[in-house]
C-alpha cells in the first residue's frame, strides 16, 4: 500500500508538469488551432536562460522571474516575426513552421551551451518533505508551483478585462473583433503566456531529468497526451489531464510487469492514439460541428 | 498572369498538379536518367556513397508525397516506417542468413501491415491530430527498438552491423557502384510505380480525398479504404528506402533513427514540392547535402540551418522546387517566344 501511496503522489508530481506543458499547448492550439510542437524546445530553451543567470549569480527566484520575463517577451516576438505571417496558410504550412522553431532552437541551443548534462538546482531542495517518507520537497514544491499557477490563470481568464478579452478573440474571432478587441494582440498575447508557463514547466522538471537540449522530448510528448486526453480546447482539462497521465504512466511503469522505464514513451503514444480514437474531443473538450 | 502562374501562386500548399505537372516532360526525365547512370563513373566512391543516400532518401520522400500529396494526410512519423524497414532487412540478413535482394519486398510487407495497421485508428484523425499522432510515433520508435524483450533479434542499444554485398555476376565494379545502381533500380521502379498509382482510378480517390473529403465520399469513393491503404503504400515504400538506408550504411541502431530523420524527411518533401514527384531527388539532395555544408562551418549547426532554409522557403517558394521549376520554364518560354 505504501507503495502505491508513493507511485500516485509521484506521478501527482510529475503530472504537474505534464500540466503545465498542456497547459501551454492548450493555449496556443486555443489561439491558432496548431499544436506547437516547438513547446517543449521553447521551455528547454527558458531553462537554459534561467541557468545561465544562477550561473551569473542570480538568485534562485530572481532568475526565475526575469526567466518569465523573457520567456513571454520571446513568445510574443515568435509569433509576430514568424505565425503572424502564417495565419491564413495551410496547415503544412504550419507543421513546417513548427518544424523550422523545433530545429532553430534546438541547435542554437545546443550551440551555445553545448549538449553536456547539466545540473539544474531546486529552490526547494530534495530532502523528505515533513518528514514523510512519501514525497521529496521538490515534488511537493512542484505540485504548489502548479497549483498556484492555475489559481492565477482561473482568475485572470476569469476576473480580468484581458482574460475576457482573450476568451472571446478564441472562441469568436470575428465577433470579437466587432466588439473592438484587437484579436491579433490577444494572440500574441497567449503565445507569451504559453512561452511563460512552459518555461516553468522546465524549470521545474530540470532538476530530475537534468538539463540538455533534447531534455523536453519526452515531456512534449507526455504534455500532448495530456492535452489530448484531456481535451485540446480546455485549459481546466489539459490541467487534469496532465496529472491523469502522471499517475497512470507511474502506475503502469510499477505494477505491469515488462514496462518498467523503457516503455514509457510507448506508452505516451499508445494513450495519444487510444484517447483519439475513442474520444476525439478529450474528457473536456467540446465537440466540433463542422458545417458541410 | 498567365495560368500557369496562377496555379502556382493561387493553390494551396497541398495543391493540385494536373497529370502533365505531376511528373517533368519524357525529355528531361531522359537526360536526368542519363545523368544519373553516367555520373557514379567520374567520381570517388565516397561521392558515390552520397548519392546512393541521396536516391535512398528519395524514394522515403516519394513515399511521404504519395501520402501527403497524393491523399491529403500528414505524417511526422516516417522515420519509423523507415527503422522498421532498416530493421526488417538487417535481422534478415543477419540472422537468417537471407539474401539482400529479397529482404526488400519482406520490408515493404512489413511495413506495409504496420502501416495499414496504423493507418486504421488513424482514420479518425485528420490535420494537427494525425500529426501529432505519428509524430508521438517517431517520437516512441527509437525506445522501442531498444527494448530488452528484442535485444536478441535488434541488437539492442549497439545495434547490428551488416555485410556489404558484392556485386553480382563477377561484374566489374566496386560495391558502392553496384549499390548505387541496384538504388537507382529500385528507385525507379517505385517512382514509376507512384506515377501510375497516382494516374490510376485509386490515385483519384485519393486525390478526391485530399481536396475534398465530404464530396469524395458523397461521389461513393471509400475513404476509410483509400486512407488506410495510401497510408500502406507509403509506409512499405518508406520501409524499402530504409531497408535500402541499411545495406549501404552497412548499419542499424536505434539512434540512427530518432524523430530528426522524420523531420528531415518533411523537409525534403517541402523543399521539393508538395506533390510533386520529381521534387523528392531536390529535396533529398537538399537534405544530404545542406547538413555537410553547415557542418563544415560549425558542428552542430545544421539544425539550425535546416530551420533557417524551411523558413526562408515557406514564406519565399512555399511550393519549393515545383514552383522554382515552374517559374524557370515559364522563363524559358518567354525567351523562347520573344525570339521567334
Amino acid at each position: 500500500m505504501e507503495l502505491f501511496t508513493n507511485q500516485v503522489l509521484a506521478g501527482i508530481a510529475t503530472g504537474a508538469i505534464y500540466a503545465c506543458m498542456a497547459l501551454a499547448v492548450v493555449m496556443i492550439y486555443q489561439a491558432i488551432d496548431h499544436l506547437n510542437f516547438a513547446q517543449g524546445e521553447m521551455a528547454m530553451f527558458s531553462t537554459f536562460i534561467a541557468w545561465q543567470l544562477i550561473q551569473w549569480g542570480v538568485p534562485y527566484w530572481i532568475a526565475f522571474v526575469l526567466t518569465l520575463g523573457i520567456s513571454f517577451a520571446g513568445g510574443i516576438i515568435i509569433e509576430r516575426s514568424l505565425f503572424k505571417p502564417l495565419a491564413n496558410a495551410p496547415i503544412l504550412t504550419h507543421v513546417a513552421g513548427f518544424i523550422a522553431l523545433f530545429a532553430i532552437i534546438n541547435s542554437v541551443a545546443g550551440l551555445t551551451w553545448d549538449f553536456t548534462i547539466k545540473q539544474f538546482p531546486s529552490p526547494f531542495g530534495s530532502r523528505p518533505f515533513l518528514g514523510s517518507q512519501l514525497i521529496s520537497t521538490h515534488q511537493a514544491g512542484m505540485i504548489g508551483v502548479t497549483v498556484v499557477l492555475l489559481i492565477l490563470l482561473y482568475i485572470f481568464f476569469r476576473f480580468t478585462r484581458i482574460g475576457l478579452a482573450m476568451r472571446a478573440a478564441a472562441s469568436l474571432p470575428e465577433s470579437a473583433r466587432l466588439v473592438g478587441i484587437n484579436v491579433g494582440w490577444m494572440i500574441a498575447l497567449g503565445w507569451g503566456m504559453a512561452s511563460a508557463i512552459g518555461a516553468i514547466a522546465g524549470m521545474l522538471i530540470a532538476p530530475i531529468v537534468f538539463l540538455e537540449p533534447n531534455m523536453m522530448g519526452g515531456v512534449l510528448l507526455y504534455g500532448f497526451a495530456s492535452a489530448v486526453l484531456g481535451g485540446l480546447t480546455s485549459p481546466f482539462g489539459a490541467v487534469i489531464g496532465g496529472f491523469l497521465v502522471g499517475v497512470f504512466e507511474n502506475l503502469v511503469g510499477t505494477y505491469i510487469p515488462g514496462v518498467g522505464n523503457e516503455l514509457k514513451l510507448p506508452i505516451a503514444l499508445a494513450l495519444i492514439v487510444t484517447v483519439l480514437v475513442v474520444k476525439p474531443n478529450g474528457l473536456f473538450g467540446r465537440a466540433v460541428v463542422q458545417r458541410v | 498572369m498567365t495560368a500557369l502562374q496562377e496555379t502556382v501562386t493561387e493553390a494551396p500548399a497541398v495543391s493540385v498538379p494536373s497529370k502533365k505537372s505531376m511528373t517533368v516532360s519524357l525529355g528531361a526525365s531522359l537526360i536526368m536518367l542519363v545523368l544519373m547512370l553516367l555520373i557514379p563513373l567520374f567520381v570517388k566512391n565516397f561521392v558515390i556513397f552520397q548519392l546512393t543516400m541521396l536516391l535512398v532518401y528519395a524514394i522515403a520522400i516519394i513515399a511521404l508525397n504519395l501520402l501527403t500529396g497524393g491523399s491529403g494526410q500528414f505524417s511526422l512519423g516516417q522515420s519509423a516506417f523507415y527503422a522498421l524497414g532498416a530493421y526488417t532487412s538487417a535481422i534478415l540478413m543477419e540472422h537468417a542468413g537471407i539474401n539482400y535482394v529479397l529482404t526488400l519486398p519482406v520490408s515493404g510487407l512489413v511495413c506495409f501491415i504496420f502501416g495499414f495497421l496504423f493507418g486504421l485508428p488513424a482514420l479518425r484523425l485528420s490535420g494537427v491530430y494525425l500529426a501529432l499522432a505519428t509524430f508521438a510515433l517517431a517520437t516512441a520508435m527509437p525506445q522501442m527498438l531498444k527494448l530488452g524483450v528484442f535485444e536478441h533479434w535488434t541488437g539492442g542499444v549497439q545495434g547490428l552491423v551488416i555485410t556489404k554485398p558484392d556485386a553480382p555476376f563477377g561484374l566489374p565494379m566496386s560495391q558502392d557502384m553496384w549499390l548505387y545502381y541496384f538504388t537507382l533500380a529500385v528507385g525507379l521502379l517505385i517512382y514509376i510505380a507512384s506515377v501510375n498509382l497516382l494516374n490510376s482510378r485509386s490515385g483519384r480517390a485519393m486525390m478526391a480525398i485530399r481536396d475534398n473529403q465530404i464530396a469524395a465520399s458523397a461521389l461513393g469513393v471509400n475513404l476509410s479504404l483509400y486512407k488506410t491503404l495510401a497510408f500502406g503504400i507509403s509506409a512499405a515504400f518508406t520501409g524499402i528506402a530504409g531497408a535500402l538506408g541499411a545495406i549501404v550504411v552497412q548499419f542499424v541502431a536505434p539512434d540512427g533513427y530518432t524523430i530528426t530523420l522524420a523531420i528531415a524527411i518533411f523537409l525534403g518533401m517541402v523543399v521539393g514540392g508538395v506533390g510533386w514527384l520529381p521534387g523528392s531527388l531536390a529535396g533529398a539532395a537538399f537534405i544530404v547535402f545542406v547538413p555537410n555544408i553547415a557542418e563544415s562551418i560549425s558542428k552542430g549547426l545544421s539544425g539550425a540551418v535546416f530551420g533557417v532554409l524551411l523558413i526562408i522557403i515557406i514564406f519565399v517558394v512555399p511550393h519549393g522546387a515545383r514552383q522554382v521549376a515552374y517559374t524557370a520554364e515559364a522563363l524559358f518560354k518567354k525567351l523562347v517566344g520573344s525570339k521567334s
